[in-house]
């Protein structure tokens, strides 16, 4: 199989517009970027109270949510299937094969990343600020929210790491989502499909839209960031 | 907050998202039903195989059913034994494999209705152009096997408990070879779908058994081709069945059993036999054959 | 606009600290009337910065009193530290910030003011972390002073500045004591302290060896620690 007809096929999916392509690309954002934003919801105010709480475990907590960021997509995927079956205990809820299902696993992938990125640096940030926000009266929960806006663009790359595990990884997607044409797959399920179709060419295309949607994503990203700090000091 | 408000700005606006984050509340009363867009959609879910859905037959046939009758399929595709635990799990309200004595032991077992034929294709034996175990144009599937486990050439089992892996093992035994026994470095087991073995099987130059569908629909053939075929011990027959509402509540009964029924009925079995690639009939209706 | 009631005088007695078995500060006690600067000078490690910080409040003393005249409620003194905290923002929303944190019901025309009454109109959208020394340290007395204190705690408020900035730093200090605000400051540039204060605490290893006016300390009718100290011999 030559490159070029990779080129040639990631070329015609986007210039082509093809309405099932779109719904599959649409589906691995709203997917990931759900993910995303339900992590930092959770884990912004998770990371940053375990960046200023002092309790007993609090060392082997954080040595934990690190080795979470390492968690195997498969592993997270067959964890939320065994909840999500519907011999699990969340059976009820209906939602295994489901873009629900698909948004819960990689919230968990996603979820020890932004965790561990707002402990360090809001940890590093109250180091800085303590006296300050303590004088005050600003202790506690109340310093959390001065930590967050401070902290903001350092959090953002947080959660670009974490976009990038999320939209990257199959394992998970694949378990929980099942691959359903036209419902549950996604981009990376859809290379994996043909893949196994043998179309490597369409794979790889596939596979280069996917590149060239993370890089569009992180440059405005980071171009967004660098303008912000320039504000921000 | 630069990443929520830029990421959500760029195109992909809170609707969408915001839709998908309602699912995810845990209060939501019927999240199946209400998931997407289509919030009023009637879907039964099939667990299949992965030939069926490499093959591209789903895609042909499933149109027609919806237009017929509505209800959307979602097809979760895994080897025949997953998709039959998926169904003992009650997560499918309708599995449609190929691997017979599996089939009726799901029935006997209670996790399924009733076991129907739908049609057949066979299996064939791929292997390299070169042919190092000296089997092309053989129809005597027993004899390759033994040739290949002789000489040792390197063959790839899908080991994952699939339809096609049972068959292949079914064969071994017919051709006498006790592979627990003879298993060697020659023997691959890949634990992955159709389509990795037969990749994997091009990157190795190793025979591999495949169905037909899935061979005629692969992409990535390089040097492979069919080396045996048309030995009738090479059939291979799928059945549909509906999991068994008295086991799991709620499975679509009414929805499954419409499926089933036009799968089996003269609509699904002519559409079946419409398949076609490169005008080459891909699987073969026999819902009406006794005994299959 | 302030409560009648003042939370001068400030009374400290006995005031004792330790930090891994090692008494950093032993039984100190003074009384600060309302007015004026009061300058704690002594060698490094006298304890100085500690005894601001045990004032205002961020630690815990582990033996004696700090008692304040009333207590109003809502804390009256405020604090700039030797590196001044800058949030990551610009130097108006630093303002905003803390008047935000302490309540304030006219924050903004009280942000306007301290601007205006600090020179820091022209600079009021720059990100505070890139602007100089001098302009850093009049953000946080400015900051400090939209609280409205009726004291002020100063740790080493110019030790990281250059001659020119000091000196825009020390008419400042001078300043708001002239508008009747009390200082306490701590200070290791003995001219600083000589310029600005009527009053000199000597703090030497943790112990609280002089307090008089600064004429009297500067005129070597002290201690012989303080006269030492000045004279610039090592103290042990």
């Amino acid at each position: 199989m030559d490159v070029s007809s990779a080129f040639a096929a990631a070329f015609g999916l986007i210039i082509g517009l093809d309405p099932q392509f779109l719904q599959i690309v649409g589906l691995s954002l709203r997917v990931t970027l759900t993910a995303v934003l339900l992590a930092a919801l959770i884990g912004v105010p998770l990371g940053a109270w375990l960046a200023l709480a002092r309790f007993p475990g609090r060392p082997a907590v954080i040595v934990l949510v690190n080795a979470l960021m390492g968690l195997p997509p498969v592993v997270a995927g067959l964890i939320v299937f065994l909840l999500l079956s519907r011999s699990g205990p969340l059976g009820g809820m209906g939602w295994l094969f489901t873009p629900t299902a698909m948004v819960i696993a990689q919230t968990l992938l996603v979820l020890p990343i932004v965790i561990a990125l707002t402990r360090g640096t809001l940890e590093e940030f109250w180091g800085e600020y303590r006296e300050h926000l303590t004088s005050l009266g600003m202790t506690g929960v109340r310093a959390i929210p001065t930590l967050i806006f401070d902290g903001r663009f350092a959090l953002a790359t947080g959660l670009l790491a974490g976009f990038g595990r999320a939209s990257a990884e199959v394992g998970a997607v694949l378990i929980v989502g099942g691959n359903i044409a036209g419902y549950t797959r996604t981009m990376t399920t859809s290379i994996a499909l043909e893949t196994s179709k043998g179309d490597l060419p369409l794979a790889l295309g596939l596979g280069l839209v996917l590149i060239i949607l993370t890089l569009t994503i992180n440059a405005a990203a980071y171009g967004a960031s660098r303008i912000g700090s320039r504000f921000a000091g | 907050m630069l990443t929520k408000r830029s990421l959500l700005a760029s195109g992909f606006g809170l609707a969408l998202t915001s839709s998908v984050l309602a699912q995810a509340t845990l209060t939501a009363p019927l999240p199946a039903q209400t998931v997407a867009p289509a919030a009023q959609t009637r879907f039964i879910t099939v667990s299949s195989t992965t030939s069926t859905t490499d093959s591209g037959l789903f895609n042909h046939l499933l149109p027609g059913f919806k237009a017929k009758s509505g209800i959307e399929v979602r097809v979760v595709s895994q080897g025949t034994g997953q998709a039959l635990d998926t169904g003992r799990r009650g997560d499918a309200d309708v599995v449609f494999v190929h691997a017979r004595s599996q089939e009726v032991k799901f029935v006997e077992d209670g996790f399924g209705v009733e076991r129907k034929p739908v049609m057949y294709n066979d299996f064939v034996l791929i292997g390299p152009k070169y042919d190092p175990a000296g089997v092309k144009g053989s129809k005597d599937i027993a004899a390759a096997l033994k040739a290949i486990q002789a000489k040792g050439s390197p063959f790839v089992s899908r080991g994952d408990n699939s339809g096609t892996h049972s068959a292949e093992l079914n064969l071994w035994r017919t051709a006498g070879v006790d592979i627990a026994q003879a298993r060697g470095p020659w023997y691959r087991e890949i634990g992955q779908s159709m389509g990795a073995a037969l990749n994997t099987s091009g990157a190795m130059n190793a025979y591999v058994l495949s169905d037909r569908a899935t061979w005629l629909n692969f992409r990535n053939r390089g040097d492979l081709e069919i080396v045996v075929e048309g030995d009738r011990r090479l059939f291979n027959q799928y059945g549909v069945i509906l999991v068994n509402p008295a086991r799991h509540a709620h499975v679509k009964k009414a929805d499954g059993q419409a499926f089933i029924d036009w799968l089996v009925g003269p609509e699904g079995q002519k559409s079946i036999a419409e398949y076609k690639i490169n005008g080459e009939q891909l699987f073969f209706p026999n819902a009406a054959q006794p005994g299959v | 606009m302030r409560d009648i009631t003042s939370i001068l005088p400030l009374s400290v007695q006995g005031l004792s600290f330790d930090a891994d078995g090692k008494r950093l500060l032993d039984r100190v006690s003074f009384v600060l009337p309302g007015g004026g600067v009061t300058a704690i000078i002594g060698p490094n490690g006298a304890g100085k910065s500690l005894t601001l910080r045990l004032c205002h409040g961020l630690v815990a003393p582990c033996a004696g009193a700090i008692r304040w005249h009333t207590d109003t409620g809502r804390r009256r003194h405020a604090m700039v530290f030797q590196r001044p905290v800058m949030l990551r923002r610009s130097t108006r929303a630093n303002i905003m910030h803390a008047l935000g944190a302490v309540g304030v019901a006219d924050a903004s025309s009280r942000a306007e003011a301290a601007l205006a009454r600090f020179g820091l109109a022209a600079l009021a959208d720059r990100p505070a972390r890139l602007m100089s020394g001098g302009e850093q340290q009049r953000l946080a007395i400015a900051r400090a002073w939209a609280l409205e204190p009726e004291v002020l705690f100063l740790d080493e408020p110019s030790s990281q500045l250059d001659p020119g900035a000091t000196r825009q730093i020390e008419e400042i200090i001078a300043g708001l004591a002239a508008e009747g605000m009390t200082i306490l400051m701590t200070t290791h540039d003995l001219g600083q302290a000589r310029r600005l204060s009527q009053r000199i605490l000597f703090l030497n290893r943790g112990r609280l060896i002089d307090d008089a006016p600064t004429e009297i300390v500067f005129a070597g009718q002290s201690s012989n620690e303080a006269r030492a100290f000045i004279a610039g011999d090592l103290l042990w």
